[in-house]
């Protein structure tokens, strides 16, 4: 069994821990600057944004470098979104859009 | 178990409720709260397992992410990450990117709590979710003061299922033979794409999110995967920050809160 990955744990908490703890911890850090602030609460919509865009429209082409790729996962992504922004419901959005996309796999379109 | 008292610096109201049975009104509010979110949870936990193993992580390093990392939407990054086989520090840096949001939680929780002992604020910090923040702050409003007792019981409501979660899911995939078939390595993007969603509150995040995802997929057919969502991580925001002040955008109420905060939805944890 490999357990490689609980390094990549750790470090991983490693570096979440502090977001967490340092306000409580630290007397004054909980008033942060505004300016980090603002910046701050713009860094989850960004990141997962990028998050998405990036695993659902770039693929490693065979020869080893990153290509465009538009498919019905493409599609599938855009349908969850529109079920969250219509029943603000996550777990619909995400089952909506594995079953396109597998629905499709199985009719031979992708 | 903590004691029932804030502490003599602790922030407290006026007005705050000591009546020991209205306090105990406020904690059943509390958990019928937090069992909803722990409802969520475990509907996640069980999707992180699955797409964990799917991703070739054994049952002890899915487990150590729950347990250890505690933050759904960077462990389903690491998951897609570490099957896309990116270095470990593009996952790494990713994970502070998307968990530098708990700042925003502590800063707001820490005045409620700076009467506790630093053990305890320590140990109240791993707990510390967008669901266990948003079920505590709730709370802490409603009674006047930081209850600890109140704070372990929002937050053990997601400390334990998530893990649980994960474990059943990671053992329910040994009966799917090709998660491929049924969509399943659609879940991570459709994941982090709700989740954009869910968490644009103004302007401002939607100008973040488009120009994080436009840089994102520029820098990375220029590059690669990492360095473009990296990328479109750090620069998104500061596009973000050049959209006009609205007086009333909801991105600029601070401190965050239940009621207005930047969470809509959330992931579990």
């Amino acid at each position: 069994m490999s357990l490689d990955l609980v390094l990549l744990a750790l470090l991983m908490g490693a570096v979440t821990y502090p977001s967490r703890a340092i306000p409580l911890l630290v007397p004054g850090v909980d008033r942060l600057p505004k300016p980090v602030l603002a910046y701050l609460r713009l860094v989850g919509p960004a990141v997962l944004a990028a998050l998405a865009a990036a695993s659902v429209l770039v693929v490693t082409k065979s020869g080893g470098g990153p290509g465009l790729h538009v498919g019905v996962e493409s599609i599938a992504v855009l349908v969850a979104m529109g079920l969250v922004i219509w029943r603000r419901n996550l777990l619909l959005g995400i089952a909506a859009a594995a079953c396109i996309v597998a629905i499709a796999r199985a009719a031979g379109i992708a | 178990m903590p004691s029932e008292h804030p502490g003599p610096r602790s922030r407290t109201i006026p007005g705050a409720i000591r009546d020991p049975d209205a306090v105990r009104a406020s904690r059943r509010r509390l958990v019928t709260e937090a069992a909803g979110t722990a409802v969520a949870a475990t509907a996640f936990g069980i999707v992180y397992g699955l797409a964990a193993r799917a991703a070739g992580f054994s049952i002890v390093e899915a487990l150590a992410m729950s347990i250890i990392v505690l933050a759904g939407a960077s462990q389903f990054a690491a998951v897609g990450f570490v099957a896309q086989g990116l270095p470990w520090i593009a996952i790494v840096l990713l994970t502070f990117l998307l968990n530098a949001r708990h700042l925003l939680y502590s800063a707001a929780l820490a005045p409620w709590l700076q009467g506790r002992s630093r053990a305890e604020r320590a140990a109240m910090a791993h707990g510390l979710t967008d669901e266990s923040f948003a079920v505590s702050l709730a709370h802490f409003k409603r009674i006047g003061w930081g209850d600890a007792r109140g704070y372990w019981l929002g937050a053990a409501f997601i400390v334990i299922p998530w893990p649980i979660a994960t474990l059943v899911g990671y053992l329910g995939g040994e009966a799917i033979p090709s998660p491929q078939a049924l969509g399943l390595d659609v879940v991570f993007a459709a994941t982090m794409a709700c989740l954009a969603v869910a968490v644009i509150t103004g302007r401002r995040e939607l100008a973040a999110a488009i120009s994080g995802a436009v840089i994102a997929v520029i820098a990375a057919l220029a590059t690669s995967t990492a360095i473009g969502i990296v990328a479109g991580g750090v620069v998104g925001p500061l596009v973000g920050l050049l959209v006009p002040h609205r007086p009333t955008d909801p991105s600029d109420a601070a401190p965050p809160s239940p009621e207005g905060h930047d969470e809509a939805i959330g992931v579990a944890p």
